[in-house]
C-alpha cells in the first residue's frame, strides 16, 4: 500500500511538527526542526548515518523525551505535561529496541506480562494475549523459559511480544535488528513487518539496513536532525 | 504475582546482600526484644513484690526512689486502722552486703507479711519469723550463693545474723533477698518507719477513697493502686526508657542496612528500572517493588530476630547467676510492637532508594547500552 493511498483513506496518527531538541543548554543539538506524518497502519524506515538522530525521534514520539522546541501530536492528542504519559506508555505506544531489554531473572511468560501487569490488566485476558502473540512468534514452547536459555533471536521476538501485549496502535522499533546475525535479523524483520499489518499498528523503525528498510510502506532518511527525503 | 516475582528476584539476586540485611535486623530486633523483655519482667518482679497480697501501695511522696521512702510507724498505726482496710504490713527495703556480695535485696517485714505467710519454706518454721533476737530468713538462691543454711550463722554488714529458714520463691529478687524481722531491719539501717505500707482492703471498690483519705490525711504520703504505681514509679520509667532507646538504636541500626542494601539494589538495577517504566510502570509501581523489597527484608528479620530473642531469653534463664531475675515471658503484643518497629524502619531505609529509583528517566538510563 502507497502513502499516497493511505492518506487518503486513513487518519494522521503521529505528526511531528518542527521538533527540536538539543543537549547541554543547545550547545548540542541533535533535531534540527522535524517534521513528520504517520499513518495509522504505515511501516516507516527511518535511515541514515550514526547521530542523525533517529533514536532521538523516537524517544521522542513516544514519551520517553520532550522536545525542546515544537510539538508531537499522536492520535490527535499532542505530547506532554497536560497528557498522562503513563497511560500513554502502557496502551498506545510498544518499544523494541536494540538490545532486548529484557529482564533476565524473570521467564520469557514474566517478561511479556511485565506490560499489563503495569496497565492492570486481567490475568487470564492477559494470557491469552500472550498466547495469540506467542504462537505467531513461534516462542509458544518457550514461555516459561528463563531468558538466558532464549537464543539473540528468540530474545528479539521475545521483546517483540512485550512491546504488542497491550495492542498499542504505535510500535516504535530502534535498530531491532541490530544485534542479530543476517539470517536471524530478516526473520525477525519480516515477522516484525508482518505484526504490525495485521495488528494494523503503524511501525516506526531506525535501522542502517537498506535492504530492511527498502519493504517497508514508506523510507525517511535523516540527516544533520533533519528529514531530507520521504519516499 | 509477576509484580511479587520482581521483588524476589532482586533479593535472590544477591542472596548474601540480602542475607545479611536480614542478618542486620535480625539481631537488631533479638536485641531489642532481649533487652526490652528483660527488663520488663525485672520491673515486673519488683511490682510483685510490692503487690504481693495487697492492691495499694502507700509511700513517701516526691520521692526518686522507694529505698528513699520514709513512712512513719504512727501514719501506718493509723491506717490499719480505718475500717476500710484489712492488712497494712509496713515493709522496709535496703541493701546489705555479705561476703563476695555487695548488693543484696533486704525485706524488713513482720511476721504478718504475706511473702512470710504464704512463702513455700524449704526449711524453717515461719512460726518462728521475728521471735529470736537477730535472726533472718533466706531466699533459697541467696542461701546457695551465701553457701549457708537454716541453723547456722551469715555474715551481713558489720553483724552476723542467724538463719531461721530458707524460703523457695519465683521471683528473682525475693529468691536472691534476705528478709529480716522490721524491727531488726529498722535497727541496721537506723530507720523508725518503713519504706512502704502494702495495703489489702476489704473492698476492692474503696480503692479511691482510701486514696483520697491518704491524701486528705498525710499530705506528705501517696497512695497508689499496684498497676498505677507501675506505669508512674519514676525508676520503672526510666528502666522501660532505656530499654527502648537500647532497642531502638539497634534497630536503627538494622534499618540503616536496610537502606545500604536498597540503594545497592537500585543502583546496580537503573536499567531495570528504566525498561520497566517504558513498559508502563508508573512511579509508584517503581517504588512500590523497592519498599516490597524492603518490608520483606524488614518482616524476615524481625521473625528471624523474635527467634533468636526467644532463644537468648531461654538461655539467659538457664545461667545460675541470673535465676530467677530473668522473666522468659514474651508478650504478643511486644512481639507485634518489634515486628511493627522493624517494618517501619525497613521502609523507612527505604525512602530515598525509592525516591532515586522514581527520578531515573527511562531515556537517560536506556543509553548506557
Amino acid at each position: 500500500m502507497t502513502v499516497e493511498s493511505k492518506a487518503s483513506d486513513s487518519s494522521v496518527v503521529i505528526r511531528a511538527s518542527q521538533v527540536w531538541k538539543s543537549y547541554d543548554e543547545g550547545t548540542i543539538s541533535v533535531l534540527n526542526g522535524v517534521d513528520l506524518e504517520a499513518y495509522k497502519g504505515e511501516a516507516i524506515a527511518l535511515c541514515g548515518p550514526s547521530g542523525c538522530g533517529k533514536s532521538t525521534l523516537l524517544h521522542l514520539i513516544g514519551g520517553l523525551d520532550e522536545p525542546t522546541r515544537g510539538t508531537i501530536t499522536v492520535n490527535g492528542k499532542t505530547l506532554g505535561r497536560n497528557r498522562d504519559m503513563v497511560q500513554f506508555m502502557r496502551h498506545e505506544v510498544g518499544f523494541v529496541f536494540q538490545l532486548h531489554n529484557l529482564v533476565p531473572d524473570l521467564t520469557m511468560e514474566e517478561n511479556c506480562l511485565l506490560p499489563a501487569v503495569a496497565a492492570g490488566t486481567p490475568r487470564g485476558a492477559a494470557l491469552d494475549r500472550l498466547k495469540e502473540l506467542a504462537v505467531r512468534t513461534g516462542l509458544g514452547h518457550r514461555l516459561k523459559h528463563r531468558i538466558q536459555k532464549l537464543s539473540g533471536g528468540e530474545r528479539q521476538r521475545t521483546a517483540i511480544c512485550r512491546a504488542l501485549m497491550n495492542r498499542p496502535g504505535i510500535l516504535l522499533a530502534d535498530e531491532p535488528t541490530g544485534s542479530l546475525d543476517e539470517k536471524t535479523s530478516g526473520a525477525v524483520f519480516d515477522l516484525l513487518l508482518d505484526l504490525a499489518h495485521t495488528e494494523h499498528v503503524t511501525l516506526l523503525m531506525a535501522t542502517h539496513d537498506r535492504a530492511l528498510a527498502a519493504a517497508c510502506d514508506r523510507v525517511l532518511e535523516m540527516h544533520d536532525g533533519r528529514i531530507r527525503t520521504d519516499r | 504475582m509477576i509484580f511479587l516475582r520482581l521483588i524476589l528476584v532482586n533479593l535472590l539476586r544477591h542472596k548474601i546482600r540480602t542475607l545479611i540485611s536480614i542478618a542486620g535486623i535480625a539481631f537488631s530486633v533479638a536485641a531489642m526484644l532481649t533487652v526490652v523483655t528483660v527488663l520488663e519482667g525485672a520491673v515486673g518482679m519488683f511490682s510483685n513484690i510490692l503487690s504481693s497480697g495487697s492492691e495499694l501501695i502507700v509511700f513517701e511522696r516526691n520521692v526518686s526512689d522507694l529505698f528513699f521512702s520514709d513512712v512513719s510507724p504512727a501514719a501506718r498505726d493509723q491506717i490499719a486502722a480505718w475500717p476500710m482496710v484489712s492488712h497494712a504490713d509496713p515493709v522496709l527495703f535496703g541493701v546489705v552486703s555479705s561476703a563476695d556480695h555487695p548488693i543484696i535485696t533486704c525485706f524488713g517485714v513482720t511476721a504478718e507479711d504475706a511473702r512470710i505467710r504464704n512463702a513455700s519454706w524449704v526449711s524453717g518454721d515461719a512460726g518462728q519469723f521475728g521471735k529470736g533476737g537477730n535472726s533472718v530468713v533466706l531466699g533459697e538462691r541467696a542461701a546457695e550463693f551465701l553457701e549457708t543454711s537454716t541453723g547456722k550463722d551469715v555474715p551481713i554488714g558489720h553483724g552476723t545474723f542467724h538463719v531461721m529458714g530458707v524460703i523457695r520463691t519465683r521471683n528473682g529478687f525475693e529468691d536472691g533477698g534476705v528478709f529480716m524481722p522490721l524491727e531488726a531491719a529498722q535497727k541496721f539501717f537506723h530507720k523508725e518507719g518503713s519504706s512502704v505500707i502494702t495495703i489489702k482492703l476489704r473492698n476492692k471498690e474503696d480503692a479511691a477513697a482510701f486514696k483520697a483519705e491518704v491524701h486528705a490525711r498525710f499530705p506528705n504520703l501517696i497512695a497508689l493502686e499496684d498497676a498505677e504505681f507501675s506505669r508512674s514509679y519514676s525508676q520503672f520509667k526510666i528502666l522501660k526508657a532505656t530499654a527502648w532507646a537500647v532497642g531502638g538504636a539497634g534497630l536503627a541500626l538494622g534499618g540503616l542496612g536496610v537502606a545500604n542494601t536498597m540503594i545497592m539494589s537500585v543502583f546496580t538495577r537503573i536499567r531495570e528500572i528504566a525498561i520497566l517504566r517504558v513498559n508502563g510502570f508508573a512511579k509508584g509501581q517503581i517504588a512500590a517493588t523497592i519498599f516490597g523489597e524492603s518490608a520483606i527484608v524488614a518482616v524476615t528479620g524481625a521473625l528471624c530476630g523474635l527467634a533468636l530473642g526467644g532463644a537468648a531469653l531461654y538461655a539467659l534463664k538457664e545461667v545460675p547467676a541470673l535465676h530467677g531475675y530473668v522473666d522468659v515471658t514474651i508478650h504478643p503484643a511486644l512481639m507485634l510492637v518489634v515486628v511493627l518497629l522493624a517494618l517501619l524502619t525497613g521502609l523507612a531505609g527505604a525512602l530515598y532508594p525509592a525516591a532515586y529509583a522514581m527520578r531515573i528517566k527511562p531515556v537517560e538510563a536506556l543509553r548506557f547500552e
